[in-house]
């Protein structure tokens, strides 16, 4: 909007912008090119380096004499000293002094007076003209290039044995009623905080203001004590799914009823006005005019609210149990956090599992998020 | 699954409920006091009586469980903070003489406020600056959902995507993490970023500043954009360059939605718990009031009173932003 844009400052502008979506993006690509790589690479090489080979040494030791055959008059050991398909030997040796003294392909003497050959798939040869002794296999030192192998295995093993795939549908379980059964509550009160006139109508607005920025700690004891007393006095567990979803309702209904009433309030007035004057009542008014003209305003919210309770740890740490059947997501993350700390394939594809949801919703619905975003936070100035 | 079919049943009985509850209680006041076909006087007076209850009809379900979940629990914990672990016996200050003498929670309250000086300073600064580049490129709608992204991103996956970066092997074997990758590249020894005291704050402050400058970022663009095309002309007539326009006359205009933005990021902060929890735990004196605060309510048994004091003085500090958010919602109105 500001002239000279062919100036050379305009380069630094994109470079700059380029730079930055790069340190914003990398973590997470990296986070899903790791999960998606062999586990043994990943744990020895950085995601960076995916795409090329990775090269390792290692060392063989060729069976005893007992193995040889006798072939044209001399006896053969062979075999493969890799042990997989995938990769190539570019060197290789004898000694521990010096592991890749040789070339592949080419054929060494060894003490006693057989050759040996080591290809380059890997596949080697001890030739002797006499039958070889010893109780004590050749050791072969090699130096093998792996190509890059890209797996599902990862995704696999987590969803089954890490426990995962439970505590995918554990977070739907959470996350849907949480949901919708505020939007409903929220819906009905925020008309009547727009559009009805009532005796301490503000002082409510005010309270609800107010109420959006109460840290989420001050309910956990309280909440806690009272879930205790309540499951007590019925006989029935203190954790439940039916808590949870309810505790959700609770701590998300001051967002919901803002940014509806804010959007209810900005509809024209007219429009109830012709409607009481054909004699339609509050409640009709509200089911048949105006919930449908608040649509925008209920996707945001709906999308605020699945990815509060999606991604929530805290809430569900403290109100739901930790059985397979009850664990969410985070929770189970952040166990894997502390019991497979080192296992980055099991991390990487696990915190892959669970932010799979939300930034498809998010890539999805970016629209009503940020018209939600723009509503919810109280204008200033 | 069978679960998620008795979750979405139950969801499915919630919702009737509520919609009997809306539907019936409407249509019993409108039974009890009908106002169509009775005689003016009557109608009037009827449509006088419904028309008081009717919003309290409509506002019941929300008060209720705004008092149980919110309300009544603040007053609860600030009466809990003055008593024991178990919440039974008055104990006076003495939870909160604890909290000054005590190491962790000093260190804690210290962190605290880093993490408020860097996090909202940091988040709306780099907010500001993608909001002002990307609107004068041709893919800065692209550039801006790929930064805005993280948003989606749970705290503890988030964690889990910057552990990784900030994974450590010893020095001598291949480094996996990238920051250490990086490090080694030029020529440095590689460290364990989280374990060294006082400087680990920062790096957990990156996670969240990674996650939070998106949503400055959405904020102060669409502020940006609102700024009345006149000023800016005026200002290039004058002969102001870019910066000059940048500084002198776009952000005084949007010094109001700076503040929007500092204050929503500051009392995330304060709230801040996942990300240190699934970093460090507290360890290496990385400790904030959150993460201690659910500490104490589980560690031993659970100790109620000093649990809740830690959550008054999370409150205490966001109080001030409480009455400054409702002064501003009420202006507001006052101006429609």
């Amino acid at each position: 909007m500001i002239g000279a844009a062919r100036s050379p400052l305009m380069w630094i502008v994109h470079a700059s912008v380029l730079l930055l979506v790069l340190i914003w993006t990398l973590p997470t690509a990296g986070l899903l090119i790791s999960s998606l790589r062999d586990k043994d690479q990943l744990a020895v090489s950085g995601w960076w380096t995916a795409l090329s080979s990775s090269t390792r040494n290692d060392v063989f030791r060729a069976p005893t004499a007992e193995a040889q055959v006798e072939r044209d008059g001399k006896f053969v050991i062979s075999g493969n000293v890799r042990d997989s398909d995938a990769g190539k030997v570019s060197a290789f040796g004898i000694s521990s002094r010096e592991p890749v003294a040789f070339k592949a392909g080419e054929t060494v003497d060894l003490a006693d007076g057989a050759k040996l050959t080591v290809q380059e798939d890997g596949s080697y040869e001890i030739v002797s003209d006499k039958s070889m002794e010893g109780a004590r296999g050749q050791r072969i030192f090699f130096t093998a290039s792996t190509p890059p192998r890209f797996t599902l295995d990862n995704y696999h093993e987590v969803l089954n044995a890490e426990g995962i795939g439970a505590s995918f549908i554990n977070s739907l379980t959470v996350a849907i009623p949480s949901t919708i059964i505020p939007i409903l509550i929220a819906a009905f009160a925020a008309y009547a905080l727009a559009w009805m006139e009532f005796p301490g109508r503000s002082l409510l607005i005010a309270v609800v203001v107010g109420l959006l920025v109460v840290p989420l700690q001050m309910s956990l004891i309280p909440l806690l004590k009272l879930y205790n007393g309540v499951g007590g006095f019925f006989g029935v567990p203190a954790k439940t799914y039916m808590g949870i979803w309810l505790a959700h309702t609770g701590f998300g209904l001051p967002l919901a009823i803002y940014l509806l009433r804010n959007y209810m309030a900005g509809l024209p007035r007219e429009i109830m006005e012709s409607a009481r004057v054909d004699g339609a009542s509050d409640f009709d008014i509200f089911v048949k005019i105006i919930l449908p003209l608040s649509f925008p305003a209920l996707a945001s919210f709906a999308i605020f609210q699945f990815l509060w309770t999606w991604n929530d740890l805290l809430v569900a740490m403290v109100f739901l149990g930790t059985g397979n059947n009850e664990l969410v997501l985070t929770g189970r993350l952040v166990n894997l956090l502390g019991s497979r700390g080192g296992n980055w394939e099991i991390l990487t594809a696990s915190a892959f599992i669970t932010i799979i949801v939300p930034l498809i919703v998010f890539f999805s619905l970016q629209r009503y998020l940020v018209r939600g975003l723009l509503a919810g936070s109280v204008k200033g100035g | 699954m069978q679960q998620l079919i008795y979750a979405i049943l139950t969801m499915a009985a919630g919702v009737l409920a509520c919609v009997a509850y809306f539907f019936g209680t409407n249509w019993v006041l409108d039974q009890i006091f009908p106002s169509k076909g009775r005689s003016g006087a009557q109608a009037s007076k009827n449509l006088r009586i419904t028309n008081a209850i009717r919003p309290w009809l409509f506002l019941g379900p929300a008060l209720f469980a705004l008092t149980i979940y919110l309300i009544y629990p603040v007053i609860e914990s600030v009466w809990l903070a003055f008593h024991d672990r178990s919440g039974q016996n008055f104990v006076g200050v003495s939870n909160f003489v604890w909290m000054v003498n005590d190491g962790e929670f000093r260190q804690s309250i210290f962190n605290n406020f880093l993490w408020l000086l860097v996090v909202p300073a940091a988040a709306t600064f780099f907010g500001l600056i993608i909001a002002a580049l990307t609107d004068r490129i041709w893919w800065g709608n692209i550039a801006k959902t790929l930064i805005f992204m993280p948003m989606a991103i749970s705290f503890v996956g988030a964690s889990v995507i910057w552990k990784f970066i900030y994974d450590y092997r010893a020095e001598g074997s291949e480094q996996i993490g990238l920051l250490n990758g990086i490090v080694v590249a030029l020529g440095g020894s590689p460290e364990a970023w989280i374990t060294i005291p006082f400087w680990n704050n920062f790096f957990l402050m990156v996670i969240l500043i990674w996650i939070q400058t998106g949503f400055a970022m959405v904020i102060l663009s669409a502020a940006l954009r609102g700024i009345p095309e006149e000023t800016l002309e005026a200002a290039v007539i004058d002969g102001a360059n870019g910066l000059q326009i940048f500084f002198k006359i776009m952000i005084p205009q949007i010094w109001g939605t700076i503040a929007v933005v500092w204050t929503t990021i500051t009392i995330l902060v304060l709230k801040v718990f996942d990300i240190v929890l699934a970093m460090t735990n507290g360890q290496w004196q990385s400790q904030v009031l959150a993460n201690l605060m659910f500490d104490w309510m589980f560690r031993g048994g659970g100790d109620f009173g000093r649990g809740a004091a830690i959550a008054v003085v999370i409150m205490v500090l966001v109080v001030p932003i409480m009455i400054w958010n409702i002064r501003n919602a009420r202006k507001e109105m006052g101006g429609h």
